[in-house]
């Protein structure tokens, strides 16, 4: 298994990246929407599709999130 | 905001008084602890949790989600349904309940100084190659040195170096997860910053 991190992808920083804050207060808003259609709710939510493709944590939140809605 | 049927039952129910109320507490309550369960269970392989561990750990974060929704009942807009509204509660509190558990299983992990003989391998630099990237850690390591600041180092250093998960630091520095994320983000880009003027990556990806 190739658990290093990529210095190069690890450094990259999006500055369109609302933070775990603001992405975590619109987390059930995005999920929803996300559920419905993917595309719609990353263009809708730009910020929040950045942070949650950088952030470990609020990513987790957001699966577990999207996987109790889909039961 | 219009909202749906059900969204609209949990809303009066919960705003009832007497029994009406109490009853929307404990299927509240029941619903959360489903949830945590779940989430609980969906994590539990990747931090090979025990099963006396999980049933502990989302009993916790469902009794503290239950807290949160109703101390934030009035703040709920509609945006959702009510029930994705209180699962993210679940969520967040089962991270929260992980990240300290992290230090039950693991606490001698010393938050202190940068063991930078382990850095390498953190990047996956095999010692074979350390000609192709020796120049690049050398440049690295001097901008963790000089141009971050301590507590950007403190925070590179656990989450980076250790492994310490973002959700086990900040309940160890009392701190918020935003905290956090934001010192290691501007520490990313001071860091790219320097390693793109010195030549070893590129200006954009």
């Amino acid at each position: 298994m190739n658990d290093h991190i990529d210095l190069d992808a690890f450094l990259h920083t999006d500055p369109r990246d609302v933070g775990c804050e603001e992405a975590t207060e619109a987390l059930h808003v995005y999920a929803e929407l996300y559920a419905a259609d993917p595309q719609a709710a990353r263009t809708r939510y730009p910020g929040i599709a950045a942070h949650l493709k950088a952030c470990g944590p609020c990513s987790t939140d957001f699966e577990g999130l999207l996987a109790l809605i889909s039961e | 905001m219009a909202v749906d049927d059900a969204t609209e039952q949990w809303l009066a129910d919960l705003r009832a008084t007497g029994a009406t109320r109490d009853a929307a507490h404990a299927r509240l309550h029941d619903l959360l602890l489903r949830a945590a369960r779940t989430e609980t269970n969906r994590r539990a392989n990747r931090l090979r949790l025990t099963g006396v561990e999980v049933d502990d750990l989302a009993h916790q974060a469902a009794a503290d989600a239950m807290l949160a929704v109703l101390a934030k009942l009035s703040q709920f807009r509609g945006e959702s349904r009510f029930t994705t509204w209180a699962y993210r509660f679940v969520v967040f509190e089962v991270s929260t309940k992980l990240g300290r558990h992290f230090w039950t299983r693991n606490p001698a992990v010393p938050l202190d100084g940068i063991a930078w003989e382990r850095v390498p391998a953190v990047f996956g630099f095999s010692a074979e190659r350390e000609a192709e990237w020796r120049e690049l850690f050398v440049v690295f390591r001097h901008a963790v040195e000089n141009e971050l600041t301590d507590h950007q180092r403190q925070i590179f250093q656990a989450i980076v170096v250790d492994g310490v998960p973002l959700d086990a630091l900040r309940v160890r520095l009392g701190t918020n997860r935003n905290a956090i994320y934001k010192v290691l983000f501007d520490a990313r880009r001071k860091l790219r910053a320097v390693l793109v003027a010195k030549g070893h990556l590129p200006e954009e990806r």
